[in-house]
């Protein structure tokens, strides 16, 4: 045993030195968070902080059970869901699809560019009263909600991304005998396929925030509503629990397209 | 013997706001079928874009351009597609004029068997050296059957040994296939070892100087064994005073 350590080759001390390092992060990273909660349930129950307003981690684990039982967890945490993966995809479709309009018409783009950075500055939650007004209280407002906050931002990325192809690949095509439509679909989309998934990733994020936004102006469900309802009437486990749950949502949809940029780009890698 | 193209008192101007930049003023030639053409001028010239007048990426301004047959364009750097294998970016020109057929599928993987790519079919571009790379580019040209390639100086992002390597295989591939080629190149002595007839083009705007046939005792000989002949050095100084000549004519 002890010779066979001593003839470790380098390569296995960098793979060991390497899984190491990964154990020591693991680890200080549970330690923090236990900490924290410990901190926080300890000062909770020994009446340090007030427990009625900045609740426990027992109560709000508490919460979180009665909510399971009486399946409002579900009810709210899908309906958030449905609406952030609905106004995801829908701008993920209009960006792209908009993005390719503006690419393919120079002039077109030069006439709507002072409306897109217009509509891209304004602060959006600014926009859900009146989207309430003209378009009721339900769930295709706060769809609509979610969509306006990444939209904007998103269909200028695009662009950006599809302008920044290299001319020379472009003349390639045309070289080649093709036309406009396969340029597009032999250089400009694989090409900006990594930027595009960026894009997603911080589309994403944008569209909770505007489901968020427009759940508190209008709605009977969902977290955003469980939220502000939680506020008016002083349930702060309620609230602080919907604030977890925001996070574990938040959290896994970023990691779902994290995993999917990786997978695209280790494909475009050579295989050793 | 048979014209493929025939270029007629072509002229052609860029324009911008600031004013009008003339490229090309009044240029005539012709290719015969089977012939190996080089244009050579000063840096910035014209050359590409007379080029690019060629392969019809542009219309003259005046004159006219007539070509007999298909184009293939090889351009500078080799453009292959990292997101394709080598194969797909080898059929990329079947792929895009429709003509994935059986016949001509056929007549690609022949010629990657030929020149030595075959076994790299499923690679991707990154893993292939600059050599190969440049190969493969002038393979995807050759797939479609053109009558009359057009080079842009497609050696000149290799480093030299490969370049004169590189140089070798294309135009034995090139001689092989029985091809007709227009080279553009500022390397004299590319063009004196792979052509048969030289276009001298003066500075910007780029008209012809000068036709320079060129004939060498053996003409077998491959573009490197053409660099240690007498013949070599006897028009590299014709050209070279040429290029000069202009030069101190501004």
């Amino acid at each position: 045993m002890k010779a066979r350590s001593e003839k470790l080759t380098l390569q296995e001390a960098y793979v060991q030195s390497h899984h190491r390092h990964h154990r020591l992060v693991g680890l200080c990273r549970f330690l923090c968070f236990f900490t924290f909660l410990s901190a926080w349930e300890l000062c909770a129950d020994l009446d340090i902080i007030n427990s009625f307003i900045f609740s426990s981690p027992s109560r709000i684990a508490y919460t979180i059970f009665l909510m399971w039982q009486d399946g409002s967890l579900f009810l709210h945490t899908g309906v958030t869901l449905l609406e952030i993966l609905i106004s995801f995809v829908l701008v993920a479709i209009v960006s792209l699809g908009t993005a390719t309009l503006l690419w393919c018409s120079r002039t077109l783009s030069e006439i709507l560019e002072p409306w897109l950075v217009i509509l891209n500055s304004l602060p959006k939650s600014a926009l859900a009263p009146l989207l309430i007004v003209w378009l009721g209280s339900g769930m295709r407002t706060i769809i609509i909600a979610g969509m306006s906050v990444a939209l904007f931002g998103s269909v200028i990325s695009v662009c950006t991304a599809f302008r920044e192809s290299a001319p020379e690949k472009i003349r390639l095509i045309y070289t080649l005998g093709g036309n406009q439509a396969q340029v597009l679909y032999c250089v400009i989309f694989p090409e900006s396929l990594p930027a595009i998934i960026s894009i997603l990733k911080v589309n994403i994020g944008l569209c909770l925030v505007g489901v968020i936004i427009g759940e508190f102006l209008s709605a009977r469900q969902g977290l955003g509503y469980l939220i502000i309802y939680a506020s008016q009437v002083f349930k702060l486990n309620y609230l602080i629990a919907a604030l977890i749950i925001l996070c574990v949502i938040a959290f896994g949809l970023y990691q779902i397209i994290a995993r999917l940029e990786h997978r695209v780009r280790k494909s475009r890698q050579a295989q050793p | 013997m048979e014209t493929l193209l025939q270029a007629d008192h072509v002229s052609y101007s860029y324009h911008n706001l600031s004013g009008e930049t003339p490229a090309l003023s009044d240029i005539t030639f012709s290719v015969k079928k089977g012939e190996f053409l080089s244009l050579v001028g000063p840096s910035g010239c014209g050359k590409s874009t007379l080029l690019s007048l060629l392969a019809t990426l542009l219309k003259p301004e005046s004159g006219t351009v007539t070509i007999q047959g298909r184009i293939g364009y090889m351009l500078q750097k080799d453009h292959l597609f990292e997101w394709r294998t080598i194969w797909k970016n080898v059929t990329l020109g079947l792929e895009i004029q429709k003509r994935m057929t059986q016949e001509n599928l056929a007549r690609a993987q022949q010629m990657m068997k030929d020149y030595g790519l075959w076994e790299f079919r499923d690679a991707r571009p990154s893993e292939l050296s600059g050599g190969m790379r440049q190969r493969a580019a002038l393979i995807r040209t050759l797939v479609p059957d053109p009558d009359l390639l057009l080079l842009d100086e497609p050696f000149s992002a290799l480093d030299y040994q490969t370049r004169l390597h590189v140089c070798d295989d294309v135009c034995r591939i090139i001689k092989k296939e029985g091809k007709t080629a227009i080279l553009v190149t500022h390397d004299l002595s590319e063009a004196i070892s792979v052509s048969d007839r030289v276009l001298i083009l003066s500075h910007r705007p780029a008209s012809v100087r000068r036709e320079l046939p060129l004939s060498f005792t053996d003409s077998r000989l491959t573009p490197m064994a053409r660099r240690q002949t007498r013949e070599f050095q006897d028009y590299f100084n014709i050209i070279w005073k040429e290029l000069n000549a202009d030069e101190s004519e501004i």
